[in-house]
């Protein structure tokens, strides 16, 4: 079986990891960091992804994507109150957000598939193998249309995503495998853009989680939001100035207020500041951390409803929990941890990486699926309850939400006029009484055939797989045939434009081409540099010192190649310096030769 | 009544008995994998809750036998381990996994261990009371109206206040008959096991059984009934 990558797609950062073995480890593309930025720009050479593209955040906002997550699986009316925020156009099309950039428009699977991409490439760059087979991670709380959105986004990006997985199980995986820990857990999960809580137990391998609850709109990016609030209404009154209408500007206030804010979790004041436009010169402020907290504090408090719903859920107390683990980049807040303390009663965990965790877990339930890893198992629950509209607009449920996974339920339907031969149903997923209170996830018409009221009995499954994923079937108990039903995604992409958008992708493969090239030859001058710095090193002194200076030279002019962005230059530098060598490896092979005729043993003489 | 049990075990029986596995169809002896291709089976829709974990039909029940019997089905099932295996296996994988969830969420907690059973061994749906049982009666009426004044008050009022006090106490009360009821269902569990273990196919035997099985099947639908006052309560103060 091929291998299988795990990936945490963030909505700040994403990575990817492998299980090296048995060892779960991220990867990071040479001299960069393992986090790539989740951030699509359309730049005049095409598409960027990543830390390259985030510098475009400030020069080019209207055409540089980040935090694409929050519009996975959502219709324009769901994000409406945040619009303003967005310097990049929104439109909608058949229930799905599109991402104007430039000519064309993106649905958000599209725009992750970008990131996926990316993350693909630095896997098979470092790994040296195609790799087609992933498990990506998403938040617990996502519903079913969020979930199939990261499906949909895998296969845009040419993956096959065996398993979506919850971000705080998959971080509970790594931190069981590392921790060997038995016992009651809760995660804590709080990123960019999503919390979420998980309580689970550990006991011989075996992950369960019992509950499970969170807010999908609720992260460090609002922090930010709240601080650049503060410093835009500052601006406003000291210099008359309206930023919001220089969408450079405000992207550099968003930005200047998260690093203010991540300042703040090691210090206790420190300045923000600020070009202005106009040439009103430049705007300081300083802050404190006390001023962070109390803007932040309501946030911070709306992770603890959650909490205290999944604990008891779970049918524990907050004091039953054996260990608190922390996951996501914003649990570095100290109000955040003092909170989290103050619920549980108890000194979170914190010494497992947050901001690698949830990739490394998705590594381990990769290994898992490709049958390495045996002796652990993870069950999980599904976030939210199911069930279907039934007469006066209610939702009667189905699948209660925190029921373990794999679930399913069946359902009886007739009709109620003689020769009906449909039956309308329609899928919803939340906690609410009415159905239209509830996330509608999908609609499909159950076919009947023509006979007098109440005579038909056609048993619908309703089956949630171990991706969170509903499926359903629909069996004739009559006739025992089963039909297959076309379910219409409320607010998904169907079947059809994920195919368009995979074969667009393939339209785009050219230029993955030439990125790959780029990837390749920047790895082999890397490995080129440090061989060639170690023949250095041994064998220096066997030639002249001029010969020295030439390889010295010629490694140089490769660096800077290889820090260019064009595959040939970075070639013809590698043979460059193969050639200014070619006395030193010489020199370094007849002293070896020399030393095995002194009589000193061929092992010793090979080892080196 | 008690032919109909007696046939749904012989069903069973031969059911099993019959069986094929579904891959090489050799006769079936093993439990859920076929002993010759040591492939997994569907586990048969006829299969009950108890016996797909390998305990009796009794009523009360070790939850770490329960669980530690989980976990190991678990392993034998769960899709996880069924990734490389063909489409034919990870379906019944998936099937499998699902009833038994399904199997230990329902034997897992007590009432919906004992209402399972009842629909087993009396082949009975769950009776949905709609009116409050009679030793309630006058109780509950009054609790509507308490409930009902209370909705149409102005909650800032003096007299809101004084229904609000007036609801509390009707919430430890309808809880603490809540409790009685559980207290009187464990005691019919335990008549239950202990006629079960003495096995007698009398006719008092037979009689009594019958007896458990409606005073059980009476309590559930009251405590399900009075239960469902008391969240509708408990939503309305909240
Ligand atoms: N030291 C820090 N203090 C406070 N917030 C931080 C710190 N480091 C990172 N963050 C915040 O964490 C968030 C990113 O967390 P991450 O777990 O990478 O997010 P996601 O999973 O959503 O991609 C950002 O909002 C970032 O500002
Ligand atoms: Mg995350």
């Amino acid at each position: 079986m091929s291998r299988i990558v795990g990936i945490d797609l963030g909505t700040t950062n994403s990575l990817v990891a492998y299980m090296d073995h048995g060892t779960p480890r991220v990867i990071a593309a040479r001299h960069e960091r393992a986090m790539v930025p989740s951030v699509v720009a359309l730049t005049d050479n095409g598409l960027i992804v990543g830390d390259p593209a985030k510098e475009h955040l400030t020069r080019n906002p209207e055409r540089t994507v980040y935090s694409v997550k929050r519009f996975m699986g959502k219709s324009l009316a769901d994000v409406q109150g945040e619009l303003a925020y967005f310097p990049y156009t929104l439109t909608e099309k058949g229930g799905v957000i599109r991402i104007q950039l430039g000519e064309k428009s993106y649905s958000p699977p599209q725009i992750s598939a970008m990131i996926l991409k990316e993350l693909k490439l630095r896997a098979e760059a470092f790994l040296g193998e195609s790799i087609t087979k992933a498990v990506i991670t998403v938040p617990a709380y996502f519903n079913d249309s969020q979930r199939q959105a990261t499906k949909d986004a895998g296969m845009i990006a040419g993956l096959e995503v065996l398993r979506i997985i919850n971000e705080p199980t998959a971080a509970s995986l790594a931190y069981g495998l590392q921790e060997k820990t038995q016992g009651t857990i809760a995660v804590y999960d709080l990123g960019g853009g999503t919390f979420d809580i998980s309580i689970l137990k550990l006991k011989n391998g075996i992950f369960e989680v019992l509950a499970t609850n969170g807010d999908t709109h609720l992260g460090g990016d609002d922090f930010d939001q709240l601080i650049a609030d503060l410093l835009l209404t500052e601006i406003r009154t000291q210099y008359g100035l309206d930023l919001s209408t220089y969408p450079e500007h405000m992207q550099a206030v968003r930005l200047e207020a998260e690093r203010a804010k991540i300042r703040l979790s090691d210090e206790l004041k420190t300045t923000a500041s600020l070009d202005l436009p106009d040439g009103k010169g430049r705007f300081t402020r300083e802050l404190t951390r006390d001023r962070l907290d109390g803007l932040c504090t309501a946030l911070v408090e709306r992770t603890l409803g959650p909490c205290r719903l999944a604990v008891k859920d779970s049918g524990l107390a907050p004091g039953d929990i054996d260990e608190v683990v922390l996951v996501g980049g914003s649990t570095r807040m100290p109000l955040v941890r003092q909170r989290v303390q103050a619920l549980f009663g108890k000194q979170p965990h914190c010494e497992l990486n947050p901001d690698e965790v949830v990739a490394l877990g998705a590594a381990v339930q990769a290994d898992i699926l490709s049958g390495g890893t045996t002796d652990m198992l993870l069950l999980d629950v599904t976030p939210l309850s199911l069930g279907i509209e039934t007469m006066g607009g209610v939702m009667s449920s189905l699948i209660r939400r925190n029921t373990t996974i794999p679930a399913s339920a069946k359902e009886m339907f007739t009709t109620y006029v003689d020769g009906q031969t449909g039956v309308d149903i329609h899928i919803l997923q939340g906690e609410r009484e009415l159905a239209k209170d509830n996330r509608s996830l999908a609609r499909f018409r159950l076919k009947v055939p023509p006979l007098p009221a109440g005579v038909p009995r056609i048993e619908v499954t309703f089956l949630i797989d171990a991706n969170g994923i509903l499926n359903v079937t629909a069996k004739d108990m009559r006739t025992g045939e089963t039909q297959s039903i076309e379910v219409k995604p409320s607010y998904g992409l169907s079947d059809q434009e994920v195919e368009r958008m995979i074969e667009d992708s393939f339209k785009f493969a050219a230029d993955d081409v030439s990125a790959r090239k780029l990837i390749e030859a920047r790895l082999d001058a890397g490995a080129l540099i440090a061989t060639t710095e170690k023949s250095l090193a041994d064998g220096g002194h066997l030639i002249a010192r001029g010969e020295v200076d030439v390889i010295r030279t010629a490694l140089s002019a490769l660096a800077t190649a290889k820090d260019g962005n064009d595959p040939r230059a970075i070639r013809a530098r590698m043979a460059d310096i193969e050639q200014a060598a070619k006395g030193l490896t010489v020199a370094m092979l007849d002293d070896s030769l020399k030393q095995g005729l002194q009589g000193k043993k061929v092992s010793d003489v090979t080892q080196s | 009544m008690s032919g109909h049990i007696h046939n749904t075990d012989d069903r069973r029986e031969l059911q099993m008995a019959r069986s094929m596995c579904w891959h090489c169809q050799s006769e079936m002896a093993g439990e859920y994998f076929c002993d010759r291709c040591v492939k997994v089976q569907p586990v048969s829709k006829d299969l009950d809750y108890f016996t797909c974990f390998g305990l009796p039909r009794r009523l009360a029940l070790d939850p770490q036998t329960l669980e530690t019997k989980f976990y190991e089905l678990s392993r034998a099932f769960h899709p996880d381990f069924y990734q490389n295996k063909s489409d034919a296996e990870q379906t019944i994988s998936l099937g499998n996994s699902a009833m038994l969830n399904t199997a230990y969420r329902t034997l897992r907690d007590p009432i919906q261990r004992a209402e399972y059973l009842l629909d087993l061994e009396a082949g009975s749906v769950k009776d949905i009371r709609t009116t409050p049982p009679a030793d309630l009666f006058e109780e509950i009426l009054e609790l509507q109206d308490t409930l009902d004044e209370f909705r149409a008050s102005d909650r800032a009022s003096e007299s809101a206040s004084t229904l609000r006090t007036k609801l509390h106490a009707d919430r430890a009360t309808l809880e603490q008959r809540q409790r009685d009821m559980e207290a009187q269902l464990l005691q019919l569990f335990s008549r239950w096991d202990a006629l079960q273990d003495r096995g007698e196919a009398t006719e008092q035997a037979r009689a009594e059984r019958g007896r458990i099985l409606k005073e059980m099947r009476d309590i559930l639908s009251n405590r399900t009934y009075v239960k469902n006052i008391v969240n509708d309560l408990v939503a309305t103060i909240a």
